[in-house]
């Protein structure tokens, strides 16, 4: 046993050598092998194990690589692979619906930066728009930008729909479609409305309290509307009073706002957009430009 | 002729946005009116040659055999809706760079802004307080615009005209869209920004505002016309009067529209009908109580203890 240990310990000693010199050898070798293997790897980036797992397919100019560009984006797959020809045609959308997306997201964007400088507080608010404007960097172009935006908003929303009435794509089958909508553009409008007071000037606290004096005239709810003292409405329990948070636009009216605009109603805007586009889709895509058709052509429906 | 009273209104940043909304609503019209016009010539030959209509591609672009009838979305729409983002980028950060967002005096609940403005786009309604109760001006007209639009496509039973602009196949829709939108929304949203000046009180473009102005209107009740004194009697006859106007006009409406789209007539359902009945003669009466005031000075029609319309 020993002497079997004595040799087996002697040929370890030798081995271990050994076997590092061997592995230093195949080094020598190997790693020229693997690094000029590696450099090919690289020169064809769109071939790792990274990209491909990232981009699902080729790049090659072909008509299917075309339609899986849009199918297989997740930003993009709301569009179908092919359209109409004549959809693309600026003249027949005149691009509203796109742009007042578009504007939602710039909003979205700037409103957020703004956030970081603003406190809904009576103390706060107009002091840090006024910060905001003198000593943050692109501060005055930050607020303008969401001003305007805000402004384009209202006009493509109304434009937009404008042009879906007058190429009655109301019509079947995408009357809900249109009522979505119907209920996006008022949505816009109070996004627009309930930002007017944050800034917590003159202007936005007139407009904001001729705004909710209205409220005090609903039917019912109001406690100046008809009926509304009838039902024990007063000027601390009505619809006024939910809405400003009290009896007059103050600090409670700046905090309601302030999270009406920023979480409560973009949040509910985004699940009717959802709704929306899925539904541009599910019925068949964009209307149009359709074949014209004929009075003589309509069958009517037998009753 | 007070141009620096026209200068400091349409120049008021907030105000640029309407100056900059008409142009673009002509063109979009412009727009809208010539490929109407263009499908509705397209129509009228179909119509007369069946032959033709039997092999057109039905469109006023030209198609010839061959070309396929759909385009791949990249490139063709996204390199469009590309273009679009970068355009309204660029007229947004110019816009941005040259004019500021309005910023007043801290708020002061006990210095009251004269006039006191609401954001133009809800001006319309502001305007409508002239004529209205708060109640219907700020409440109730809201609400039936917002459901007045809902429905439209539940009462439009016109088959024809979807997806393609066109002014003959639907001219009762359009035209009534056009009188909602264009003349009462648009035409009330200007008078309320660039007309009314001091006390709510009509300055025309150039005339300088006047904050002591006073105007001594005498508004009268329409039973007051009549001699009506009693409120009982008041209000009974103003309900006559209201409910006049919606039997005696909807019987106008109906003559008129029975006439003119037989087709739709036949079509629609007693529950469509009556809605669209409702919601036009409601619209109809807007105009029409403006004009009364205006030319009558009347202020109220129906009088009761609760409302007053």
């Amino acid at each position: 046993m020993p002497e079997e240990n004595k040799e087996k310990t002697g040929n370890g000693k030798s081995g271990l050598l050994g076997q590092l010199k061997e592995d230093l050898d195949a080094l020598k070798t190997d790693l020229p092998a693997k690094a000029k293997e590696q450099v090919e790897i690289l020169s064809k980036p769109t071939k790792t194990q990274v990209y491909t797992s990232i981009f699902r397919h080729k790049h090659d100019d072909t008509p299917r690589n075309r339609a899986l560009g849009v199918l297989s984006n997740v930003f993009l797959h709301l569009h179908p692979a092919k359209i109409n020809r004549d959809a693309v045609r600026y003249s027949y959308t005149w691009g509203m619906g796109g742009i007042t997306f578009y504007l939602f997201f710039v909003l979205t964007l700037t409103g957020v930066l703004l956030m970081f400088y603003y406190h809904p507080s009576k103390v706060q608010a107009f002091r840090d728009v006024l910060y905001l404007e003198h000593d943050v960097p692109y501060g005055k172009l930050l607020r303008n930008m969401h001003r305007w935006a805000a402004h384009l908003m209202v006009i493509a929303v109304e434009l937009h729909m404008f042009r879906v009435f007058l190429t009655g794509s109301y019509k079947k089958p995408r009357e809900f479609n249109w009522t979505v909508g119907v209920i996006l553009l008022v949505l816009t409008l109070l996004l627009s409305f309930t930002g007017y007071l944050l800034p917590d000037d003159q202007l936005g606290f007139w407009a904001v309290t001729v705004g909710t004096n209205m409220a005090r005239a609903t039917p019912l709810l109001g406690h100046e509307g008809p009926f509304g003292s009838q039902l024990g409405m007063t000027p601390y329990n009505d619809v006024r009073f939910g809405l400003l948070g009290g009896s007059i636009v103050d600090a409670n009216a700046l905090l309601r706002s302030y999270i009406w605009h920023c979480i409560g109603i973009p949040i509910i805007a985004s699940v009717f957009m959802i709704v929306h586009f899925w539904r541009v889709r599910k019925d068949g895509g964009i209307s149009g430009p359709a074949a014209v058709v004929l009075d003589s052509e309509v069958k009517e429906a037998k009753k | 002729m007070d141009w620096n009273q026209l200068w400091q209104i349409l120049s008021a940043p907030d105000n640029v946005p309407i100056i900059a909304m008409i142009p673009l609503l002509a063109f979009y019209i412009y727009l809208a009116w010539k490929q109407a016009h263009a499908n509705d010539k397209l129509i009228d030959e179909l119509a007369a040659n069946p032959a033709l209509a039997k092999t057109h591609h039905r469109k006023t672009w030209p198609f010839k055999p061959g070309w396929q009838k759909e385009v791949h979305v990249w490139p063709f729409l996204l390199r469009v809706e590309f273009l679009a983002a970068i355009i309204v980028t660029i007229i947004l950060m110019v816009w941005s760079i040259t004019l500021n967002a309005p910023l007043e005096e801290p708020a002061n609940p006990n210095l009251t802004m004269n006039p006191a403005k609401a954001p133009w786009y809800f001006l319309g309604l502001q305007e409508m307080l002239v004529y209205f109760d708060p109640w219907i001006a700020g409440v109730v007209m809201p609400t039936l615009i917002i459901i007045g639009l809902m429905v439209i496509p539940y009462i439009d039973t016109n088959p024809l005209g979807g997806g393609y602009y066109t002014w003959k196949q639907r001219k009762f829709a359009i035209s009534t869209f056009l009188f909602g939108f264009v003349i009462l929304w648009v035409s009330m949203i200007f008078i309320g920004t660039f007309i009314r000046g001091p006390g709510w009180q009509w300055f025309w473009p150039g005339q300088t505002w006047d904050h002591n102005r006073l105007i001594y209107e005498v508004n009268r009740d329409l039973p007051d016309l009549f001699g009506i004194t009693s409120n009982l009697w008041k209000g009974i006859f103003g309900a006559i009067v209201v409910g006049g106007y919606f039997v005696v006009g909807g019987l106008l409406v109906n003559g008129m529209f029975r006439r003119t789209n037989p087709k739709d007539y036949k079509r629609m359902s007693l529950l469509q009908y009556s809605i669209m009945m409702t919601f036009f003669l409601i619209m109809v009466a807007l105009p029409i109580k403006m004009l009364i005031r205006l030319l009558f000075h009347i202020k109220y029609v129906w009088i009761t203890p609760w409302f007053n319309v």
